[in-house]
């Protein structure tokens, strides 16, 4: 393989990447919530499309629909029980109420499917342009991930509850005074961010294989991507996602894969030291 | 810090269940025993050292653990590589992670709420990262120590029950230390900060260097039983030195106990590693251990948010005198 | 001269809330700030205990230039504030509060030392009785005076109290002013932002008035109250250009 295929690889691995961040900066723009269940949901959403494939017999991709939605039950549900109450407190509170989260679901996923490897038997071939060859599914991921960047932006600036959305992010108190409710905006945009998350893990099981622990990996990338791309900037999500995706598909021609996390983490904490806003600027 | 103020009850309620629990152990004589309290005295340290940063500046960090695992990496190379005896190497590894702290404090503490959470979760994978990368200290295979070292001290059952004696005194040294530093003019600072960052530099707290000098106290004590642990394990790679997961089980247990205050990292360490066993012994619970310590973790922050000790200082104020 | 700032200007963005502000304070003496709402008055006062670093200009404090230091580093040097907004330790007990301010203000004191300083300034704000009680628990009120007695307990050369009155019924209007007269008698100077004009005009040596950032009058309460600058600035707002034309004719 040359570089070419490497960074059209990591190109488009990035724009799934985009959509993890998306939903985690979403949450954090929204109620400056940091969700750290972020990572089994992810886990959620790939063993989701596997078990709708095997059991129903749908195609992956009517079960990255499926599990979309349950994403968003799931999340509704986790902001109603886990995160409402503590909502106003201390960030300590909201952080290990979401490490709960995590740790229930790992707990449980762990028993339900073991820590051991599945994979979705599916393939679509390769797509060839020129002297880059790469999985269809990836070329599919990407365009899936745009097309759900389209639908959040349209949610966001073209219906009533987006509008709301907008306004609890801006500023909750004032808000409520509008008489928007800002529990429920609240819950949705729980639900929003726990939806994409699980949407990115049903992408990335239609080409990788996984376990219960996969999305811990995708979390810590969701923080570095969100982190550069500036929390609640949806589209800044996008683009970080890009940046580190190239960023992998790059670095392993210059030194050993192995340096790639290295680089990752040092570069997340120098962006959080000198432009803790992020590259592209907060959506505030 | 008076003198009238080591008269504390708590205090020495403290120290001396400690004890007690600890000596138990070594007169039933017992190696199961004491591998169990030698695990919860481990916690004991390391949460009442998280304490320092978490509970009395109120910095959240997910990174505690790199303390513990570079103390531990610096040990066991210079027992290793230089022969050191594991005594001077303890002292070493405690002031490795020292001077790590100061050196990352310096940069990342100027990060306030999750910003700085953020950081030290890219700190920690950052250091797994690296260390899995540097040769010197065995990269993904980490360091191992040849059986014969433990002939110097009495062999390897001798230098278990050595190094468990140490645990135990270091344990009461910290609890003694995060009072001291609790009751101390620099401990008022940091509760001030913690309490309201600006508000305490417009009295005058010098907040940059209260904070790293935080840190770095935070830091030393994991470092130095970082060595001892490793050493009683023989080898330490990159995983187990810098497991994310454990630092916030340290926070799991802060939360448990009670933050901010002295008995409660204490008692946040028994009762989450005293539940751990059970939930690890039963066959009911085996395997979903880790979704009941979910659920209950949950429990804490929903409806008792100060933990057990805090609780009760809030509940009866009257105790705040007697539980520092 | 225990205060001179010279030419000090500060933007929010496109916002400019300070333009060209000079004086020169005496020592010993107490100055008003004044000017309505949004006029600067609290970003001058960030400006000179450090919070802000002004974009252009000079903040002297006992012959020493400080424009831009941190805010620690003014306070050792024996300058205290009081908030608009309180920001009590709330987790902290009243005492640890005003504790807090004596080991890190001017003097430095050991904990020992503080704590009879700190039962020393309760008493004289009034809150020796609550000391043991979590400073959460106050009333705004008692918060007012809990600021007070923090910043007091530093032993400060210069106190700036940002709306101290603010808030409190007349009866705690009258205790909270016998209290900075009594802080002025033990030579400390104030600077005071204060809405409620009788109380300025009556407490204050000199005023300043501030407009939309700029500095509009600065003189004694006679002179400024009959500026028409100044009464042209307070028209926006009848009922403090009442009290002040009443202010004026009572002069
Ligand atoms: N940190 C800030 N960022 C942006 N704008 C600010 C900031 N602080 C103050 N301002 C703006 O600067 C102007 C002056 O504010 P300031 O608080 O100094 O007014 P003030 O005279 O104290 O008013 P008040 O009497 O209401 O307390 C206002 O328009 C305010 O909105
Ligand atoms: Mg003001």
């Amino acid at each position: 393989m040359d570089i070419l295929t490497f960074l059209v690889d990591g190109l488009l691995i990035g724009f799934v990447y985009g959509i993890a961040a998306m939903g985690l900066t979403l949450i954090w723009g929204v109620m400056n919530v940091i969700n750290l269940s972020h990572g089994p949901i992810i886990a959620l959403g790939m063993f989701g499309i596997y078990f709708a494939a095997t059991s129903l017999g749908v195609n992956p991709y009517v079960g990255v629909i499926l599990v979309s939605f349950a994403g968003l039950l799931l999340g509704m549900l986790i902001y109603a029980i886990a995160i409402h109450r503590v909502i106003n407190a201390p960030h300590l509170s909201t952080l290990l109420a979401t490490f709960a989260v995590n740790m229930i679901i790992i707990g449980l996923g762990t028993t339900a499917f073991t820590t051991s490897a599945y994979n979705v038997d599916f393939s679509l071939g390769n797509i060839s342009v020129g002297p880059v060859n790469t999985p269809t599914t990836r070329v599919v991921a990407a365009l899936a991930s745009v097309l759900v960047t389209g639908a959040l932006y349209f949610f966001l600036y073209r219906t009533t509850l987006g509008k709301y959305v907008r306004a609890v992010t801006d500023n909750r108190a004032a808000a409520e005074l509008m008489g928007i409710p800002s529990a429920r905006i609240l819950a949705l945009s729980f639900g929003l961010g726990t939806m994409l998350a699980a949407i990115a893990g049903g992408l990335i099981a239609t080409f990788f294989p996984f376990t219960i622990l996969s999305g811990g990996a995708y979390e810590l990338k969701s923080f570095v991507v969100g982190v550069m791309g500036g929390v609640g900037n949806p589209l800044g999500a996008l683009i970080g996602g890009l940046i580190l995706g190239t960023f992998e598909g790059v670095i392993p021609a210059f030194m050993p894969t192995s340096w790639v996390p290295v680089l990752e983490f040092i570069l997340f904490v120098v962006i959080l030291l000198v432009r803790p806003t992020g590259l592209l600027g907060a959506k505030k | 810090m008076s003198l009238k103020n080591l008269k504390n009850p708590g205090l020495w309620l403290t120290l001396v269940v400690v004890f007690i629990l600890g000596v138990i152990p070594i007169i039933n004589n017992k190696a199961s025993a004491r591998e169990e309290t030698l695990t919860v005295l481990l916690s004991v340290i390391l949460v009442s050292s998280l304490n320092i940063l978490l509970g009395y500046t109120g910095y959240i960090s997910f990174g505690h653990i790199v303390f513990y695992g570079m103390g531990g990496y610096v040990g066991l190379f210079l027992i290793s590589v230089y022969g050191w005896s594991l005594w001077t190497a303890m002292v070493a590894g405690g002031l490795a992670s020292g001077l790590l702290a100061f050196l990352l404090g310096s940069a990342i503490l100027r990060l306030r709420g999750s910003y700085f959470a953020l950081a030290t979760i890219g700190i920690n994978e950052a250091m797994r990262a690296f260390i899995s990368n540097f040769e010197p200290f065995g990269g993904p295979t980490g360091i191992s120590l040849n059986f014969q070292v433990y002939n110097q001290y009495g062999g390897a059952a001798q230098a278990l029950w050595t190094i468990y004696y140490v645990v135990l005194a270091l344990a009461l040294g910290n609890i003694l230390l995060s009072y001291v530093v609790k009751t101390s003019k620099f401990g008022l600072g940091l509760q001030a900060i913690r309490e309201d960052e600006e508000a305490a530099e417009v009295m005058g707290v010098v907040t940059p260097s209260s904070k790293t000098w935080a840190y770095v106290l935070s830091a030393i004590l994991p470092g130095m039983v970082g060595v001892l642990f490793f050493f009683k394990n023989g080898n330490i790679e990159p995983g187990p030195a810098f497991r994310l997961h454990l630092s916030i089980e340290l926070l799991v247990m802060v939360m448990l106990g009670g933050y901010g205050t002295i008995a409660g990292p204490v008692l946040g360490a028994f009762g989450y590693q005293r539940l751990r066993g059970l939930l690890l012994t039963s066959d009911l619970f085996k395997n979903i251990q880790l979704t009941v310590a979910g659920v209950l973790l949950l429990v804490i922050i929903l409806f008792i948010p100060s933990g057990a000790v805090g609780w009760i200082r809030h509940r009866f104020p009257v105790t705040r005198r007697y539980l520092p | 001269m225990i205060l001179q700032v010279s030419g000090v200007s500060k933007r929010f963005g496109g916002l400019q809330a300070l333009s060209d502000v000079s004086f020169n304070l005496e020592e010993g003496r107490i100055m008003g700030l004044i000017g309505p709402n949004g006029a600067g008055k609290t970003t001058l006062f960030n400006c000179i205990n450090g919070v802000y670093k002004p974009e252009e200009g000079r903040v002297v404090f006992r012959g020493q230039d400080i424009t831009g230091s941190k805010t620690y580093h003014v306070a050792k040097m024996g300058l205290a504030r009081t908030h608009q907004i309180v920001r009590p330790l709330n987790d902290l007990t009243i005492r640890e509060n005003v504790i807090v301010g004596a080991c890190f203000g001017r003097e430095n004191h050991s904990l020992g030392g503080a704590e009879k300083i700190a039962e020393e300034v309760l008493e004289f704000v009034r809150l020796h009785e609550r000391a043991n009680q979590l400073a959460g628990s106050l009333n705004v009120g008692q918060k007012k005076r809990l600021e007070m007695a923090r910043a007091l307990a530093a032993r400060p050369y210069l106190l700036l109290l940002d709306e101290v009155l603010a808030g409190l019924n007349a009866s705690e209007i009258t205790q909270m002013i016998g209290i900075v007269r009594d802080i002025r008698e033990r030579g400390t100077t104030i600077i005071m932002i204060e809405h409620v004009m009788q109380a300025v005009m009556n407490v204050s040596d000199d005023i300043l008035v501030l407009d939309f950032g700029k500095q509009i009058a600065f003189g004694t309460p006679e002179q400024v109250a009959n500026d028409p600058k100044v009464i042209e600035a307070y028209l926006g707002d009848p009922t403090l250009a009442a009290e002040l034309s009443g202010k004026k004719s009572s002069a």
